[in-house]
């Protein structure tokens, strides 16, 4: 028997996926132009599923940091840092995180992916109980599966049901650790914080916000939605990425809690894995810089997804639960979905296809995201285009009579 | 989905748990029975995952489901280890005793 076979579903699926014409797990870009535009098979395509969200990956003072410092420090730095020690762009772009956050301490881990890693696996030890989610992104599954703790899934964005699990544990002994998410990333709803910190502060549980999708997103200085939702100060350790607002790679974690600077020698994502390249540090550093100095980029990429979620909402489409920057599009089924990504990339709109189980209550999803860069023309067409596919596949019933969004700017933004 | 009644909080002594410990089993068939296609027949040999072909998210979603109804935890490194029917019943008999 081949090794391979435990993946037969698997190679069904793709198999199913491929059948007729691109496969949807198998896009190859021939070039990305801007945060806005790529080419793919030779034809331009709109750009509405990269979580780019403030569209800084063409950054020109970015790119010129990435560029001075990849010839001023070489490629890489061909190992961790415990043993090729920590170059001067680690330890300052560190110090700027903790500014921003006005923490104390911060880390910087090689990806998001890693940062969650090593976070969780090593904060949560033996006799501890960590309490996740139940939409938590897979970096959170992940790290509880390294960790040596008991987990519990709480009902998504259920701060009720949270208490009622933590309650259950009684008198035994260890810490609670609770793990949620700023934004998620699937239907693009936000965290009920303010519930869920007080849930914290009533258990004397420790608190961990994932703000991968709410970075540079939420928050009048754009820390997130511990900071929109008012809720810093309970919150004990956030946890983010530089691959979506930052627009490079790389994750960190960061905390005012005494004792969190022993995690570089605990967390084992940390410890055995290459840090960042100097170029992309630099880049970091040159985003991180420009959110601190333009909340005007926060304010664009709330009022795109605004009129994004408002427009598709008007054409009768299904949506998630909240307007924001990721605005997810509720398929009937797996087949209409995927068959619905295929005509919409040939109509020239590219985003992402999401299906079960890597999706929340076993939904298929057409997940779109808005960056700070996309005009109101390119997010309209990308509504009508939407609208086009919706009625030729019957998901529209009829054809909408006003599908142009309103003006964004005279709506409320979400999330303040 | 509607959720069911808390009926088997072990309250009034041993007498109730063994009673309560007994409907364990059948309990996980019934709610597993709502999460599949009708007609699959399901016994304390099923294995959950293989047989009735759920996926991780659904199968962590049924053990929402029972913790709910036996009011109890059952954290997901536990789950790691159970196959069948049988395995799950065993473990949550072991967990029900345990918060009693």
């Amino acid at each position: 028997m081949s090794i391979f076979a435990k993946f037969e579903d698997i190679r069904q699926t793709l198999a199913g996926l491929s059948e007729s014409g691109q496969n949807p797990l198998d896009v190859r870009f021939d070039e990305i132009r801007s945060p806005v535009e790529g080419v793919v098979d030779g034809r331009r395509v709109l750009l509405f599923g990269t979580s780019n969200y403030l569209g800084l990956t063409f950054d020109a003072d970015c790119v010129e940091a990435g560029v001075h410092m990849l010839r001023q420090s070489g490629t890489g730095t061909t190992g961790s840092r415990i043993a090729n020690g920590t170059y001067a762009g680690h330890a300052s772009l560190e110090k700027q995180l903790a500014q921003f956050y006005n923490k104390r301490s911060a880390m910087v881990f090689s990806t998001g992916y890693q940062a969650n890693l090593g976070l969780i696996s090593a904060l949560a030890g033996r006799e501890d109980h960590l309490f996740i989610d139940a939409d938590s992104h897979a970096s959170i599954y992940d790290a509880c599966r390294l960790s040596s703790a008991e987990i519990i899934r709480f009902r998504h964005n259920d701060a009720d049901d949270l208490a009622r699990r933590i309650a259950r544990l009684k008198g035994k002994p260890g810490c609670r650790i609770i793990v949620t998410e700023g934004i998620y990333s699937m239907l693009g709803d936000t965290a009920p914080l303010r519930e869920i910190a007080a849930v914290k502060r009533e258990t004397n549980s420790y608190l961990i916000v994932d703000e991968a999708h709410s970075m540079g997103v939420l928050g009048a200085r754009g820390r997130g939605l511990c900071e929109a939702a008012d809720v810093e100060a309970d919150v004990d350790f956030v946890v983010g990425t530089f691959s979506k607002s930052l627009g490079a790679m790389g994750g960190f974690a960061i905390s005012d809690l005494e004792g969190f600077d022993l995690l570089r020698v605990a967390a084992r994502p940390y410890m055995f894995t290459a840090s960042l390249p100097p170029s992309i540090i630099a880049t970091v550093s040159a985003a991180l810089m420009r959110i601190s100095q333009d909340a005007a980029l926060g304010m664009r990429v709330r009022a795109n997804g605004l009129r994004l979620y408002t427009g598709l909402a008007q054409a009768g489409f299904s949506l998630g639960p909240q307007p924001n920057p990721v605005v997810a599009v509720k398929m009937p089924d797996r087949e209409t979905a995927v068959e619905f990504w295929k005509q919409l990339l040939a109509e020239g709109v590219y985003l992402n296809l999401a299906l079960p189980p890597a999706t929340p209550g076993s939904l298929a999803l057409l997940r779109s995201s808005v960056n700070a860069l996309h005009t109101d023309e390119q997010i309209d067409c990308a509504i009508a285009a939407l609208c086009r596919v919706g009625l030729r596949l019957g998901i529209l019933e009829k054809p909408a009579a006003r599908v142009i969004a309103p003006q964004a700017e005279k709506i409320a933004l979400p999330a303040e | 989905m509607r959720r069911p009644a808390r009926d088997v909080r072990l309250v009034n002594g041993w007498g109730k748990l063994v009673q309560q410990l007994d409907s364990v089993r059948a309990q996980i068939i019934e709610v597993l029975a709502r999460m599949i296609q009708p007609g699959i027949p399901i016994s304390g040999g099923t294995r959950i995952a293989r047989d009735l072909g759920l996926d991780s998210v659904a199968i962590m979603d049924f053990v929402m489901e029972l913790e709910e109804r036996f009011d109890i935890l059952i954290p997901l490194d536990q789950i790691a280890d159970v196959e069948t029917v049988r395995d799950l019943s065993n473990a949550i008999e072991a967990l029900v005793k345990d918060a009693s």
